[in-house]
């Protein structure tokens, strides 16, 4: 049997190894904030920082939310269409039944923990995979927005310019508060995650299922759990949206939840379960949202941006196999 | 000893087509530990199984302490206090020592875990249970040993009255096997009542009180370790009579050896192994599940990749680097997972018996050559009594048997000489298993050099030319057909390295289990 110093020892590569792929991916951030520093004077500027930070907020909710399933061994692909599910639930209730706004976010985000719920259901209790079942819920998600709106936006302008005053307005470092709705976001996410039962069964889960529901754990309600959660999250993101817009766009969405998945696993979160984390995930948001705007400076064309952002996403995810297997 | 904590009599259990247990009986007392012993199939897992809720008895009577109870799930059990420790560890590797132990249990304030007096449950525990495990490791990073402790550990704070652990020194070293043991009796000196599954008998007197044997899912008979000797558990656990029918085999084998492979070495289940294959053999190869038999045909085959060794084919030395190149020089491997790994259950004979040849039955084009695969599919179907309703039939619709012979076709298209089989008859019915020793001896006097891997010894006995042993990786001795009997080859499966290298004769006595 191993003393105790074996066990500190391994301590301490716990400690460096976990967060190895976040050290990674931060260190990207910040070569990457240096590196178009240099090569574009007029990306260092604070105004260019705030836009980095604003583009993130949507996709850093959405990626935050979506962390939870990835870590259960599942996903969730009806998280793009879902804002547009979302906000359009909340145009409805705000514009044009004209409820007081307070009412209309709270719709946007039942409407998004409703979808969650169906997700969780069809996999936790009719044992669909999450690709099939949220695959099939991106597109419910998106008829539901297009049926409900009847394909017109709905604008937040008149009678309810209340939503962009307060979400896009900036009291503090002229920076909006949708930012700060996504740093809460992501604060409250942590905690879930990591102190208490849900984000603990979450890992368990993801770790070995089978174990975990011998040992007593009511694994198929925690997994819709996690999806209700992923769900609210992206209630979240569609009150971004809607902001930035000040309207509720029936069609959008297709797309994002691959950004938002690829934010996850830049920060080091697994697809095949049991491994992630807030932080991380945040990290990789910022990533692609500083790729994207690094290189809009740069006047490179959106086409190599797509080729550029999906070689980042391959890079992070063969950097972490390739650390995996020679740690094994 | 104490009172009596689980007594289980007339235990039978049947799955389709075979019969588990029949009129099994056991019983196990408070501070004792009690040993279960008996060959590949002997119905000792099963027996646990039904009396941890996992399979429900078709019939007998099962009391723990003194009441008749029948727990239908494993959660059931837990509350009669029984739990189990499966051969495969049922861990979270990705969360703590502590966090595994208490899953489900977790001690929390208000909505937040308290993760600190998690910590501090767990370090009481391991103090309790002299222990030394850091409550705070991520479990995947452990050792397979400390993960096992774990596991004691958990049962443990379950507060299991009985405690069953199947296999459990099977991976382990010998240092880590004297931690687990050290373990195992403070368990017991506290009156808990333990179970301990194995396949090593030189460790029963280690540290078992009684030792029952059980054969072909019935008991045999249970007796007092002390008053025993390895020898007896040996003839008490094989002693079952041969096939009716004598061995037939094909005339002696040529002496040209086909395949030689020496000192190949991959990981623990592969130690050091070299042996000859000659042209027109059986060579079988005996072992108890975990020797390692399986790991060196798959290494031969570069279905894995060993780490050092040689492989010669006519003499000539080869480079295999893949399972391609294996069957370039003429090897098939025959897994004992033939719907895994041996046919497109989806598709028809025809296609499964073309499929690893297809070059031969293809223009240059890719175009198939319909009519050649067909003669070749129906002339096979043919010469080994395929029962099917025409070459067009799914493959997923035949018998076990059938199914089997369908991979041999395969093989036997492709023109290979060297026919590795894993397990092949596993599975397949009493009927069907005689055809497919038929065939088999036919491949042999066609000059086919064929590996036999089986845990039947009844099977290697009655099959074999000469016999190859196998213990934790090594070869551990070599049988021509005239010297092999049931107990020396259970004597050679059992030699562990430690024993055979205290000396020859040691190996048969029981004393030796105190190193």
């Amino acid at each position: 049997m191993q003393t105790t110093t074996a066990s500190t020892s391994r301590i301490r590569t716990l400690a460096t190894g976990e967060s190895v792929q976040r050290l990674l991916a931060l260190g990207a951030l910040v070569i990457l904030l240096v590196f178009f520093s240099i090569i574009a004077p007029n990306f260092a500027t604070l105004e260019n920082y705030r836009n980095i930070l604003t583009a993130t907020a949507s996709n850093g909710l959405l990626a935050t939310g979506v962390t939870f399933a990835i870590i259960t061994g599942g996903i969730d692909l009806s998280i793009g269409t879902g804002t547009a599910f979302t906000s359009v639930a909340m145009g409805i209730v705000a514009v044009n039944w004209g409820l007081p706004l307070p009412l209309g976010l709270l719709a946007g985000l039942a409407s998004g923990g409703l979808v969650g719920l169906i997700n969780g259901t069809l996999i936790a209790k009719a044992k669909l995979p999450p690709f099939i079942a949220t695959l099939g819920m991106l597109y419910v998600t998106l008829g539901m927005a297009q049926v409900l709106s009847d394909v017109h936006p709905i604008y937040f302008t008149d009678p309810q310019p209340a939503l962009q005053d307060f979400f896009m307005g900036k009291p503090i470092a002229g920076i909006p508060n949708i930012v700060w709705v996504m740093f809460g976001g992501a604060a409250v996410a942590w905690v879930l995650l990591n102190k208490t039962v849900l984000g603990r069964y979450t890992f368990a889960i993801g770790s070995n299922e089978e174990a975990t529901r011998l040992s007593g754990v009511n694994v198929d309600r925690w997994k819709i759990a996690v999806y209700v959660v992923g769900g609210v999250f992206v209630g979240l993101a569609g009150i971004v949206l809607a902001a930035r817009s000040a309207s509720a766009q029936p069609s959008q969405g297709m797309g994002y939840e691959l950004n938002a998945i690829a934010a996850a696993v830049i920060g080091g979160t697994s697809l095949a379960g049991g491994e992630g984390s807030i932080v991380g995930t945040l990290i990789g948001a910022f990533l692609i949202s500083t790729l994207g705007t690094g290189l809009s400076v740069d006047n490179v064309p959106q086409q190599f941006q797509y080729v550029i952002t999906g070689l980042v996403v391959i890079g992070a995810v063969w950097l972490d196999i390739f650390r995996r297997r020679s740690r094994a | 000893m104490g009172e009596l904590l689980v007594e289980m009599t007339g235990i039978s259990k049947s799955f389709p087509g075979v019969h588990a247990l029949d009129d099994a009986q056991f019983e196990l007392r408070a501070g004792e530990v009690h040993a279960l012993v008996g060959e590949n199939g002997a119905g000792k897992s099963t027996l646990m199984k039904v009396l941890c809720g996992i399979y429900a008895r078709d019939a007998g009577v099962i009391r723990v302490k003194g009441v008749e109870a029948y727990p239908a799930t494993p959660k059931a059990a837990q509350d009669l206090g029984i739990a189990i420790i499966h051969q495969e560890l049922n861990l979270m590797g990705h969360l703590t020592v502590a966090q595994n132990i208490f899953i489900g249990r977790e001690p929390h304030r208000g909505l937040l875990l308290d993760e600190k007096a998690l910590n501090r449950k767990a370090t009481e525990l391991f103090e309790e249970l002299h222990i030394l495990l850091d409550p705070r490791v991520r479990v995947s990073r452990l050792a397979v040993a400390q993960q096992q402790m774990v596991e004691i550990a958990k049962a443990f704070s379950y507060n299991s009255d009985v405690l069953i652990m199947d296999e459990p020194t099977a991976a382990l070293t010998d240092t880590e096997i004297d931690e687990l043991f050290r373990i195992t009796r403070t368990l017991r000196d506290r009156g808990h009542g333990i179970v301990h599954i194995s396949h090593r008998l030189e460790e029963l007197r280690q540290i078992s009180d009684r030792v029952t044997v059980m054969r072909d899912g019935r008991y045999i008979n249970t007796v007092v370790t002390a008053e025993t000797n390895i020898q007896q558990i040996i003839s008490m656990m094989v002693g079952r009579t041969i096939f009716e029918a004598a061995p037939e085999l094909p005339e002696d084998p040529s002496q040209e050896v086909v395949l030689e492979v020496r000192n190949l070495n991959r990981g623990r289940q592969v130690r050091d192994v070299s042996f000859q294959l000659r042209r027109g053999e059986i060579l079988g190869v005996a072992g108890l599940v975990g020797a390692g038999r399986t790991e060196v045909m798959r290494a031969v085959f570069a279905a894995d990749k060993p780490e050092s060794g040689q492989v010669l084919i006519n003499g000539q030395p080869v480079a295999i680097k893949n399972p391609g190149d294996a069957v370039r020089h003429g090897i098939a491997y025959l897994s004992e997972d033939r719907k895994r790994y041996g046919l497109a259950l989806g598709m028809d004979v025809e296609l499964n018996i073309v499929l690893a040849s297809m070059r031969r039955f293809m223009s240059r084009f890719g175009w198939m050559h319909a009519r050649a695969a067909r003669a070749q599919a129906l002339k096979l179907v043919e010469t080994l009594a395929i029962k099917t309703p025409g070459i067009g039939q799914r493959v997923k619709n035949l018998s076990g048997g059938n199914q089997q012979k369908v991979v041999i076709a395969k093989w036997l298209t492709a023109d290979t000489d060297i026919l590795i089989f894993d397990e092949p008859t596993r599975g397949i019915d009493v009927g069907a298993k005689s055809e497919i020793y038929r065939l088999l001896n036919d491949l042999a006097r066609r000059g086919k050099a064929v590996i036999m891997i089986s845990s039947e010894l009844p099977e290697i006995l009655r099959m074999s030319h000469r016999i190859l042993v196998m213990c934790e990786g090594r070869i551990t001795g070599e049988l021509s057909a005239a010297e092999a009997t049931q107990e020396r080859i259970m004597t050679l499966a059992t030699q562990r390295q430690s024993v055979a290298t205290a000396g020859p004769e040691t190996s048969t006595a029981m004393s030796v289990g105190a190193n």
